[in-house]
């Protein structure tokens, strides 16, 4: 037998439990097979484990298990990395239990807070480096780390109880989708609801729109006085959150129509 | 070749970060899992980074897979050569085992049969990690749990051949050496004293557990005695060599390791002949 064929005999062994394939590997092999597959499967259950463990306290352990199993069952691991195993459990649980959307939206939460604590590091922007911006041109780099979250459940408010061991409110649906921003502020993973017109500013920023092109939006659409107040607010909250790691001074940036209208 | 260094150290492990951080603890290296570091950024590449302005640190790897017949994953290469030139290791290990097949990726060193085509596909695979890491690395013996009726030569030939032809040193786990030799039926000492003792850079000692038919490499418990003797009767054989206690799960206090790890610098030094 050829390496390549005893290897993904091996892998049919440890994936679906081949009885043909693990014969192939020799009658003596059957105690050292039982500790592979053992290992393999104790391994992807304990990761999973690990990273959605508010998931797991809300659906119980026994739920929880079999979830995992139907997991491992369904979707080998494919990444040189564990930590990737669990991408796509908040998905395999959402479709097992298409009764109790929120739970695969609080595995969506621990996957993105997962996610957060290792993407890649952003500088702070200096406050100094504020005083001559002319804020009309000026291009907002935000933290590499950010993320949005798009929620349909009150998940949040759940995850929020189970991380502050509080009673949780009972589940439901939201009558619009929540959206969460996600963003790592050093070395500290942050998370917070966001409403609609501060999601649309971020989006827009995020994809090139200049600062002075959204000041007009909001003005347009709030009002002069209050339009002016939002932004600024907004723009004082990122700054403090270290969520905006760069402004460029952009000599082409014109003024266009954003979506936020 | 590679370099020797001459030192005693451990594995670092979570539940300690906080005292090595903290205090300047009496050891001469740290060995961390690559894989836990090969991230994009955040705390664990700054706690790394922290770590190692404190003490040389070796990288020890456990998915690089160099025994895959379809061949390394590029993607990991890449991230591995950046975290080696982040850190300027002192040594860039993984194990004589596969672990990746057709994008299956089943995260546990899975044991080789001992074959020619077995050799020339390690062989290419370790060529090929040595150009993308711009260094030669350790190769680890594993502790593994069959012994395939197709071996054309002993774990020993094997891996005097690989460090033979790729150029690559030696991770010698005694504890391995003692689980696989109780698992296949053969003498520790005569496979110690088949190796290319010259290559051996590292040493990892550590304990295992018994299962139902075979002993398994679970790391989970202090060095047993079986394994220090391994260690009296190899040490003094090797030239200069890093040696660590290696502890994976139910990790004790860091006083314990370091315990044990006197020991081991008492059987170095001739001081004690074997621990009880």
């Amino acid at each position: 037998m050829s390496l390549l064929a005893l290897q993904r005999d091996m892998r049919d062994w440890l994936v679906r439990e081949d009885l043909i394939a693990a014969g192939r590997m020799g009658a003596s092999a059957g105690p050292g097979l039982v500790v592979y597959q053992n290992n393999y499967r104790a391994q992807l259950v304990e990761c999973l484990e690990s990273s959605f463990a508010r998931t797991r306290a809300w659906i119980g352990d026994e739920a929880f298990f079999h979830s995992a199993v139907h997991h491992i069952e369904s979707v080998p691991p494919s990444s040189w990395t564990l930590d990737a195993y669990g991408r796509d459990f908040p998905a395999t649980l959402a479709r097992l239990h298409t009764q109790d959307p929120e739970i695969g939206e609080i595995a969506s939460i621990e996957l993105g807070l997962e996610e957060l604590f290792v993407a890649a590091d952003s500088t702070v922007i200096a406050l100094e480096k504020l005083d001559n911006i002319d804020w009309d041109r000026a291009v907002l780099t935000f933290a590499l780390s950010t993320r949005f979250l798009e929620l349909r459940t009150n998940a949040f408010a759940i995850w929020s109880a189970l991380v502050d061991e509080k009673e949780p409110p009972v589940s439901r649906n939201l009558d619009a989708p929540q959206v969460v921003l996600l963003w790592r502020q050093g070395e500290k993973c942050r998370m917070r609801p966001i409403d609609d017109a501060e999601c649309q500013a971020l989006r827009d920023l995020r994809s090139g729109m200049s600062f002075g092109a959204l000041c007009r939006d909001v003005t347009l659409f709030c009002g002069e006085q209050k339009g002016v107040a939002l932004v600024g607010q907004w723009l004082g909250l990122w700054l403090s959150d270290h969520l905006i790691v760069a402004i460029k001074d952009d000599w082409s940036a014109q003024p266009r129509t954003s979506s936020y209208l | 070749m590679i370099p020797s260094f001459s030192g005693f150290g451990l594995g670092l492990r979570k539940p300690h970060y906080d005292d090595f951080l903290d205090h300047c603890v009496s050891v001469d290296f740290l060995e961390v899992i690559s894989e836990n570091f090969m991230v994009d950024g955040g705390r664990p590449r700054a706690i790394l980074r922290d770590i190692r302005a404190r003490y040389p640190v070796a990288l020890h790897g456990v998915s690089m897979s160099v025994g895959s017949a379809d061949g390394l994953d590029q993607a990991y290469l890449a991230r591995l050569r950046a975290l080696v030139n982040d850190i300027e290791p002192l040594f860039v290990s993984d194990h004589l085992s596969w672990s990746r097949i057709d994008g299956f990726s089943s995260h546990d060193l899975l044991p080789l049969p001992y074959t020619q085509e077995a050799l020339d596909v390690v062989c290419a695979n370790v060529d090929r990690a040595h150009t993308a890491l711009g260094r030669s690395m350790l190769i680890e013996n594993p502790s593994t749990y069959i012994d395939f009726a197709a071996a054309e030569m002993t774990e020993w030939q094997f891996i005097d051949a690989l460090c033979a032809r790729t150029g690559c040193g030696l991770l010698l786990d005694v504890n391995n050496v003692f689980v696989s030799a109780s698992n296949h039926g053969f003498d520790p000492i005569a496979y110690l004293d088949a190796l290319p003792l010259d290559r051996v850079r590292q040493i990892h000692l550590a304990g295992h557990s018994r299962g139902e038919h075979l002993l398994i490499d679970t790391h989970d418990q202090a060095v047993p005695p079986s394994v220090w003797h391994l260690y009296a009767h190899v040490i003094h054989k090797l030239g200069p060599v890093a040696t660590m206690i290696e502890r994976d799960d139910a990790i004790p206090p860091l006083a314990d390791l370091l315990a044990e790890l006197s020991i081991a610098r008492g059987i170095a030094a001739g001081n004690i002949e074997e621990a009880a």
